[in-house]
């Protein structure tokens, strides 16, 4: 059967073993093929950076669409595709369709999936029917949908193998994340912040789909998965009740913390990485306390989810800064000593590097300069605010109040960046941040709890910095200094996740639906292309035939499809008067496409 | 009609339950005389030819806005402003301009009748077909949307009639005490 599965599916990789126990070094050894693009982060390390350099700074001034694809679904399409050997596993937004393209056979459907979901999860889902992609292990492809279904389909047939519910729609959980196959488990995380959702992150069984553990964000030390006396938080052990104590009676569960963003590994010391999201409601002054442990980075062992260090990054959030994006894994030198580093560009506007192992702080500046709700991280370790952000009055939603509306914070509640990834460069040992330059008034005021409701309460509105009309850029960033190298304004907010490649290139989408090349080194723009719809699709690359790819899925959507599709308010606007920005959808409209680029034969 | 089904805890006591139940009641009666899921072409003039306790109606009887000669609009739109842009706007987009996937609202409460806009928000809609999935969900049950219905639809309203702009409203009435007595009871406050 392996055998099969190897000369259909697999094109030609070395003989591996057979067993679960080592889907881990399978994975590994895959993900190392720069011809594949085997997992949806590109690598364990969420690097989103390829080998490939047939496509270069020179040359790719002259790329050409190669062949496209139409997804057959109109939502936002977040995400990008699979390529392992010569098959392509495609995804879609809900409902939640998967294709197997053989690339061989000039893109032949093999195979079609297409999960049977209750419609009524769809007004359950905050930001836009978008999914994050599948995930490839142990001949299965793994597919996270809207309904929480975790299910696993035979990677050469579609046929479902096993499938896990992993939370309830009724009570406002969704699926958007893409899953990450660890060793013999499958992780993946959930969504429902903003329906007071108490989330976690859960493993699975690879073979049976059976649990193995379920990590909470907030909530007992047994649903922690914590030792109060070894998980450290920036050194010190994190103690008994960690989360609770930070909660107002039994406001933890229904908590929040989702984990609806990128998970990374790194299989040296066993640890997975992530990052957990806001905690519900919007309104702070309804959550008294430092409501750990939302906006928090964990490191989990991957056998049994024990966390080794937790940091949160906002404590007591006033703002939506759900600290879920991806988590960066690179080794470095810093001040002369090889370093193992981890680097998270969270929503809340500060670039952040830590020592993944021991998770030390080592940075965190922002990476916009127009984030103005703190004036920086404590970074005196002897300080008894050592690791907080300082906040300032001014751009506080809870001194503020409740009824009372706070102007002017930047970045607005969908962050300096939101889930779109970025990549990182080895060769230049820059990050390539795809940013939101948005401000915003937030006023707070009380909201009562439903299950499978919205418990938001606040009101938002959303505009560029003063005196600025771009709503996006597109930065390069060193993250041992922390300071931004480069930066390309863009009309809108990049939300697209970018590919750093070897042949000196960095694509990314935009939303009027531009994939953009440009010079890792200087920025300079190389290629533009109009695809279909606007992209928040994440770029990335594999070869076939000899031949090197870039492919990005086209579909505007997602929460820039919200805010930007008629144009975000003036504030300055006078009475009445039409105003407002530059609108998105004088430039694109609903897609759903993926189309694929070479250099011409 | 599509109900979402959910459990409803919240710290009301049973008057405050009724009162729900009473908006799904009046919706549902509103509903089958207006007759049916089609938009009733309303014409209605929405001038405000009377008021009472800071709220205005047309001459139809239906709830409508007041927005005087220098801007200063009446509680219930500048209260929708704030509600909708907490419930609203993550799928109708920011001011009732739409998104990418659902309808711009300061389009449909062009010709929505104000039967028709409480039973929509009440009860939610479905619209999935090959090419859409849009389901707007039933906001009946959550009291951050019930209790503030008439704020909405007044705003949507002097938005579709362009009676104010887009942005924040920047003078309006005050709060009028029985409209802290309404919402109190509604949301189960003390």
């Amino acid at each position: 059967m392996r055998k099969v599965l190897q000369a259909t599916c697999l094109g030609s990789i070395a003989a591996f073993s057979v067993g679960a126990a080592v889907a881990n070094d399978e994975l590994i050894k895959m993900s190392q093929n720069p011809k594949d693009w085997v997992q949806p982060a590109g690598d364990y390390a969420n690097t989103r950076y390829s080998k490939l350099n047939q496509i270069t700074a020179a040359n790719v001034g002259k790329l050409q669409v190669a062949w496209t694809f139409s997804t057959g679904v109109l939502r936002g399409h977040e995400g990008g595709p699979l390529v392992i050997g010569n098959m392509m596993y495609v995804h879609t937004p809900f409902p939640n369709k998967v294709y197997a393209l053989d690339l061989s056979k000039d893109n032949q459907i093999v195979w079609k999936y297409e999960p049977k979901q209750d419609p009524n999860v769809i007004p359950v889902m905050c930001c836009d029917t978008v999914n994050r992609g599948v995930a490839y292990g142990d001949g299965k492809i793994f597919l996270h949908q809207a309904d929480t279904t975790l299910v696993a389909l035979d990677a050469k047939t579609g046929k479902v193998e096993w499938s896990a519910k992993n939370g309830d729609p009724a009570k406002g959980a969704t699926g958007t994340s893409a899953p990450l196959v660890v060793k013999d488990k499958v992780l993946i995380g959930i969504s429902g912040g903003e329906f007071g959702v108490q989330c976690h992150v859960t493993a699975y069984d690879i073979k049976s789909g059976k649990q193995a553990w379920r990590a909470f964000s907030s909530g007992t030390d047994d649903q922690l998965l914590v030792d109060p006396d070894k998980t450290t938080d920036l050194g010190k052990p994190i103690g008994k009740d960690s989360s609770i104590k930070t909660w107002q009676g039994d406001q933890w569960k229904i908590g929040g913390g989702c984990t609806w963003g990128w998970l990374s590994y790194d299989p040296a010391v066993n640890l997975v990485y992530y990052g957990s999201g806001n905690p519900s409601t919007w309104n702070p002054k309804q959550r008294p306390g430092d409501n750990k442990w939302s906006m928090t980075i964990f490191a989990r062992n991957a056998d049994d989810g024990k966390a080794k260090w937790v940091y949160q990054m906002t404590p007591h959030d006033e703002w939506d800064y759900d600290g879920v994006n991806e988590m960066i894994l690179s080794d470095q030198q810093i001040n002369g000593q090889d370093r193992k580093l981890l680097t998270h560009f969270d929503r809340n506007g500060l670039g952040y590097t830590l020592d993944r192992i021991t998770g030390e702080l080592l940075v965190a500046e922002k990476y916009d300069p127009k984030v103005n709700w703190t004036s920086g991280v404590d970074m005196n370790k002897s300080s008894p605010t050592y690791g907080r952000p300082k906040v300032l009055d001014q751009y506080s939603t809870e001194k503020g109040g409740e009824d009372k509306n706070t102007k002017g914070i930047c970045p607005a509640a969908l962050g300096t960046k939101d889930q779109q990834p970025a990549a990182y460069s080895p060769d230049t040992q820059l990050f390539y941040v795809p940013t939101n330059h948005v401000c915003m008034d937030y006023e707070p005021f009380k909201v009562s709890y439903t299950a499978g409701q919205p418990y938001v309460g606040a009101t938002l509105s959303m505009y560029p910095p003063a005196g600025e009309t771009h709503m996006g850029n597109f930065i390069a960033w060193d993250n041992k200094t922390g300071k931004i190298v480069w930066s390309n304004k863009e009309p809108f907010s990049v939300w697209s996740g970018a590919l750093a490649t070897a042949g000196g290139v960095v694509f990314y989408g935009t939303l009027e639906g531009y994939l953009k090349a440009v010079d890792a080194k200087t920025g300079k723009e190389l290629y533009k292309f109009k695809t279909p719809s606007g992209i928040i699709g994440n770029v990335n690359t594999y070869e076939q035939g000899g031949r090197q790819y870039v492919a990005v899925l086209s579909g505007v959507g997602g929460w820039a499809g919200i805010g930007l599709a008629a144009g975000l308010t003036d504030p300055t606007d006078g009475l009445g008067a039409v105003g407002g920005y530059a609108a998105l959808s004088n430039y694109t409209a609903l897609g759903g496409t993926l189309t694929v680029f070479a250099l011409p034969q | 009609m599509e109900l979402l089904h959910a459990p409803v805890r919240l710290p009301t006591n049973l008057e405050d339950k009724l009162l729900r139940k009473f908006w799904f009641a009046a919706a549902a009666m509103i509903f089958v005389v207006s007759g049916g899921t089609s938009f009733a072409e309303d014409a209605v003039d929405p001038a405000a030819v009377k008021s009472e306790d800071g709220k205005y109606f047309d001459k139809e009887g239906n709830p409508t806005f007041k927005v005087g000669a220098d801007g200063t609009v009446d509680w219930y739109t500048y209260s929708g402003y704030r509600r909708y842009h907490s419930e609203c706007h993550v799928c109708h987009g920011p001011d009732g301009m739409g998104s990418t996937y659902a309808p711009a609202l300061t389009n449909s409460l062009k010709t929505m009748s104000y039967g028709d806009f409480v039973s929509v928000v009440a009860s939610g809609r479905k619209n999935v077909s090959s090419s859409q999935e849009n389901v707007m969900p039933a906001l009946g049950d959550n009291p951050n949307v019930a209790c503030y219905m008439d704020d909405l639809y007044i705003y949507l309203r002097a938005r579709a009639h362009d009676a104010i702009g887009r942005v924040r409203p920047a003078k309006k009435e005050d709060k009028p005490e029985a409209y802290t007595q309404a919402e109190n009871s509604c949301m189960g406050k003390k």
